[in-house]
């Protein structure tokens, strides 16, 4: 039934007949929060679990999520599932760096999080050593529902941010930190 | 069927004294053999009538830090198809020299195991025609199976005694 369908909520406004006035970062949170492309860098079993998650049975495209473009071209929120080798870590910062900003980065599963039981001469212990990350989900590998819950996290970080975060010195600070710019 | 002790009293005729340490480590003939020497045997091996080991299956080395003079062993496995039959080759090295040379003229495939022994190991196999590293990154400037090196990433912080009660 068509009345089942569960609509975004609307931010706090002030209403009339005919207008509803509300704040810009309300509003474009809204937007953002709601139609987040994910750019999966699925390079492990964590990849498999991704999948699982993008396919019909627990369907990310539920939260706007539905176009995963394996492209940084227009895609917000990258996902990396599975172990990053450290010959590859210059190529996932290569994909962050293309990615336009406002953008967020979720490490999915025990490997992108911290190097997981890889503790060795070639695996990057955690990929928030080259990138920052917004939202580490733990779990070797996570259930489609940790993922989602990750996503759903990100919504929520990406609905109550300020638009001028990304201006901000402290945000600077931070990609400088990672010696981007 | 060829036996082991065909083959190795075949090696034996033809190489007397170059080839030594003959041994049958769960029915594997293994020997070994000299730096001079490798080359010419795998030769004679693959051009053999009847043994035909026309398959080189890996080259690979082992750190042995505590044996002195004997730092280092590279170790050659070839396959008779025709006959289903295995040989084991070792050679050792030592630590001031990881010299070999290169089996690329017999076999092509022995290109990327000498790389991937060079990469890992350090062994240098002269005569190669493109000696980099390829499993790992080019900036690495360490031989990481030598066993000089701590196991573990040691800047783990999740890792450390005090989560473990320790």
């Amino acid at each position: 039934m068509a009345t089942d369908i569960k609509l975004a909520e609307s931010p706090a406004s002030y209403d009339g007949p005919g207008f509803s006035a509300t704040s810009f970062d309300k509003i474009i949170g809204l937007a953002r929060a709601n139609s987040l492309w994910p750019l999966p860098f699925a390079t492990s079993c964590c990849g498999i679990e991704f999948m699982s998650t993008m396919a019909s049975h627990y369907d990310l495209g539920r939260f706007g999520a539905e176009r995963p473009s394996f492209s940084p071209r227009q895609a917000d929120m990258l996902l990396v599932a599975g172990t990053i080798a450290k010959k590859m870590g210059p190529i996932v910062k290569q994909v962050y760096l293309q990615m336009a900003e406002p953008r967020w980065v979720i490490a999915i599963g025990a490997c992108a999080s911290s190097g997981g039981i890889f503790d060795t001469y070639s695996v990057l212990q955690g990929i928030d050593r080259i990138i920052p990350v917004d939202v580490y989900v733990p779990g070797c590998p996570p259930r489609p529902e940790q993922i989602l819950d990750g996503v759903l996290q990100v919504q929520e970080l990406a609905r109550n941010e300020s638009l001028r975060r990304r201006n901000t010195e402290e945000y600077q600070h931070l990609l400088n930190s990672y010696s981007i710019q | 069927m060829l036996t082991n002790e065909e083959v190795a009293q075949t090696i034996i005729n033809q190489f007397g004294e170059a080839v030594t340490d003959f041994d049958d480590p769960y029915d594997l003939l293994t020997c070994s053999t000299s730096r001079d020497q490798i080359v010419p045997l795998i030769t004679y091996l693959k051009g053999h009538q009847t043994f035909q080991f026309g398959f080189l299956t890996d080259i690979t080395a082992i750190h042995y830090p505590d044996s002195v003079g004997k730092e280092f062993c590279v170790v050659y496995h070839i396959h008779s198809l025709i006959n289903n039959f295995r040989l084991r080759i070792k050679v050792y090295l030592t630590a001031e020299d990881v010299h070999i040379p290169t089996m690329t003229p017999l076999f092509a495939s022995a290109n990327w195991m000498e790389r991937e022994t060079f990469d890992l190991f350090g062994i240098i196999f002269d005569g190669h025609p493109d000696l980099r590293r390829i499993l790992n990154m080019e900036e690495m400037d360490y031989y990481p199976m030598r066993k000089e090196y701590p196991l573990e990433d040691g800047t783990r912080e999740d890792k450390i005694d005090a989560l473990f009660g320790r």
